[in-house]
């Protein structure tokens, strides 16, 4: 009995020694709780800077990988502090809902990941991996497939695309390239979350995708980058618009970013025209109300959901995106975003001073 | 007073289930109406086509009810030959001894493992043995899914099937004995034709769980919307599209999918319907 109570106590104290833990901060104000909902693609990323940020501010962020679709939903709901995605909200949605705003956190890729015994190195062109995917080239030897990977020793197998089964962001960064570069592609099934694609199997979620490929010899299929690289499955280098076959990095994913980006910073970089730059990469965004009172939220959350993307847009939480295979956003994304976010408002009055 | 409060708490207690149940269907069919409406009953449940190209949306649920169908009737083909040695062994030939509880209680154990255990058993072991026998290229697929469904529904099969055979009264069988009769007739003669509602009752109750399994499904048959052209295709089920595209769905997509909810909840509850026809039918035999 004796010792039940005091390990009953101990937790207790332990318990409290938590609670106030978590309401050290700069002094300004209460630890908030925040609650974000969303991408998948991101996740990797985002795992690490909300863990950053509540050591610097005592906030907690908790964030559901639900998926694009689902995060904006969410918000829409009204029952989350932001949403995540990777497809920026079109502007018939945008008439839907409360006005928004959009910012940008960090820049990803989206890899064309494959399973081929013996292959390290694979180069496809655009229009190659819309065939694939529409099912027109079926066999790994195809002659376009051989033609492009001259060294390469390419099995005389069936190949089996894998695509995602849920709605997706990932699916619409891959969709939107390839509606970019195949006039049959845009014409028979375009660009969006979810798309009827032809032919192979679907799995759900990145990670979900990911297994696949690594389980099935003769797989090809596209993943968030982060999630090919901690599966350990090789990607392909895609041809750009300037003809260069290139991989994805930190590097070539910036440089996509090289181009115009409006004001709202809703924009799509994939196909970009830019020297060396990633054709499939994609920016993911945090989107939040610009009316911050709503669903009973006080002002001190307002005040810690934008502490929150101020940190993200820091040199400080940026540095971070390379080290789990994201890119950090380019100069110009990072102004119009600290301008967007100055005019967000609680009861009408700007937040951000 | 007593007897008053008790009457009166009973009450209460039994009409929460119909009411929960009837809410259910409201709800269902409510929120389904859009669909039905839009595409028409009929052409809903027999139109092959699941497709989201914006405002030419076509969603019909005919691939799904095929892939529901095809898993369940496959896993409890499957499940047959495994469930009824087993609740023989059990009920019959072993009744009592030490070693049929030890394997009835292994079997009720198989009940107990969640579903995402199953799953990830099938994707990692099963789905690479499919691959390595040749059986398909890409391992996932109808027959992958019935496979791992049909052990998961073994210990349903198997113990209540058990708990009938033992309950096949001694005088039957010790006559049949006296007639001369060897134990595989027995088994043949009496056992089944006496339990035989019993056992049919059991893989009744085993197929509702068939029916409604989600995750392994979602984790071994491909997730294609279309209807699978053989048992080792991939296909899609009914619960497991729900499951993957509930989460983005709005509008037309979200009311289909509630449509295909109704569809399933009449299926499972058609089939129990037939189920207690059976055995009143094997009762009066």
């Amino acid at each position: 009995m004796r010792k039940i109570f005091s390990s009953v106590m101990t937790l207790a104290i332990a318990l409290a020694m938590a609670a106030c833990g978590s309401n050290t901060n700069n002094g300004s104000r209460k630890a908030q709780e925040l609650s974000g909902a969303g991408a998948t693609f991101p996740l990797p990323f985002y795992n690490v800077v909300f863990e950053q940020f509540g050591q610097v501010n005592g906030d907690q962020v908790a964030y559901g990988g639900i998926g694009s679709g689902g995060g904006v939903r969410n918000l829409r709901d009204k029952i989350v502090d932001f949403a995540g995605s990777d497809a920026f909200l079109t502007d018939k949605e945008m008439a839907e809902m409360a006005p928004v705003v959009h910012v940008p956190t960090c820049m990803g890729a989206v890899v064309v990941a494959y399973n081929l015994d013996g292959v390290k190195e694979l180069k496809l062109s655009g229009e190659i991996i819309a065939d694939i995917f529409a099912g027109e080239i079926k066999m790994w030897n195809d002659e376009r497939l051989a033609t492009l990977n001259p060294d390469v020793k390419l099995p005389a197998e069936s190949i089996i695309p894998v695509y995602r089964s849920d709605g997706s962001g990932t699916t619409f960064v891959f969709t939107d390239y390839l509606t970019k570069v195949s006039q049959m592609w845009a014409s028979k099934y375009g660009a969006g979350k979810s798309v009827n694609f032809p032919s192979g199997q679907a799995a759900k979620g990145n990670p979900g995708v990911a297994g696949v490929i690594k389980q099935t010899k003769n797989t090809i299929g596209y993943v968030g980058s982060e999630y090919a690289f901690a599966q350990k499955i090789p990607y392909a280098s895609v041809e750009n618009q300037r003809g260069e076959f290139v991989l994805p990095s930190s590097a070539t994913i910036s440089a996509a970013a090289a181009g115009d980006i409006p004001a709202d910073t809703r924009c799509s970089i994939t196909n970009s025209d830019a020297a060396g730059a990633y054709p499939i990469s994609t920016f993911t965004w945090m989107i939040i109300y610009k009316e911050q009172n709503y669903s009973d939220r006080t002002k001190e959350q307002a005040i810690a959901t934008l502490d929150l993307l101020k940190y993200i847009l820091s040199d400080e939480a940026q540095s971070i995106t390379s080290e789990v295979h994201y890119a950090p956003l380019p100069a110009k994304a990072k102004e119009l975003s600290i301008t967007n976010l100055k005019s967000i408002t609680y009861d009408g009055v700007a937040v951000l001073q | 007073m007593n007897d008053k409060l008790y009457k009166v708490l009973l009450f209460a207690a039994a009409l929460i289930m119909p009411i929960v149940c009837g809410g259910v269907i409201y709800a269902l069919v409510t929120d389904a109406y859009e669909a039905f409406e839009h595409f028409g009953f009929f052409r809903f449940l027999t139109s092959s086509e699941w497709s989201y190209t914006e405002g030419a949306e076509q969603y019909g649920a005919l691939p799904f009810i095929t892939g529901t169908l095809m898993t369940t009737l496959l896993a409890l083909i499957f499940c047959i030959p495994f469930s009824l040695p087993v609740a023989l062994f059990v009920g019959e030939y072993f009744k009592g001894t030490r070693i049929a509880a030890i394997l009835s209680t292994v079997t009720d154990l198989l009940a107990g493992i969640p579903s995402i255990i199953y799953g990830l058993w099938g994707f990692y072991t099963l789905r690479p043995l499919i691959m390595a026998f040749n059986i398909s290229p890409q391992g996932s697929g109808i027959l992958t899914a019935s496979l791992v469904l049909a052990i998961m529904i073994v210990p349903y099969a198997a113990s209540l099937s058990a708990e009938f055979i033992k309950m096949v009264p001694n005088d039957l069988k010790e006559s049949a004995y006296s007639l001369g009769a060897t134990r595989a007739e027995v088994i043949h003669k009496v056992v089944f034709p006496v339990a035989g509602s019993g056992i049919f009752s059991s893989y009744i109750l085993a197929i509702g769980r068939a029916l409604g399994e989600t995750m392994t499904v979602t984790m071994l048959i491909g997730n294609t919307n279309n209807i699978p052209d053989s048992i080792t295709s991939t296909g899609n089920s009914m619960a497991s599209i729900i499951a993957n595209q509930f989460g983005e769905a709005d509008d037309l997509r979200l009311s289909s999918l509630i449509a295909i909810g109704l569809i399933l909840f009449l299926i499972t509850a058609f089939i129990n319907l037939i189920g207690k026809i059976m055995i009143k039918r094997a009762r009066i035999v």
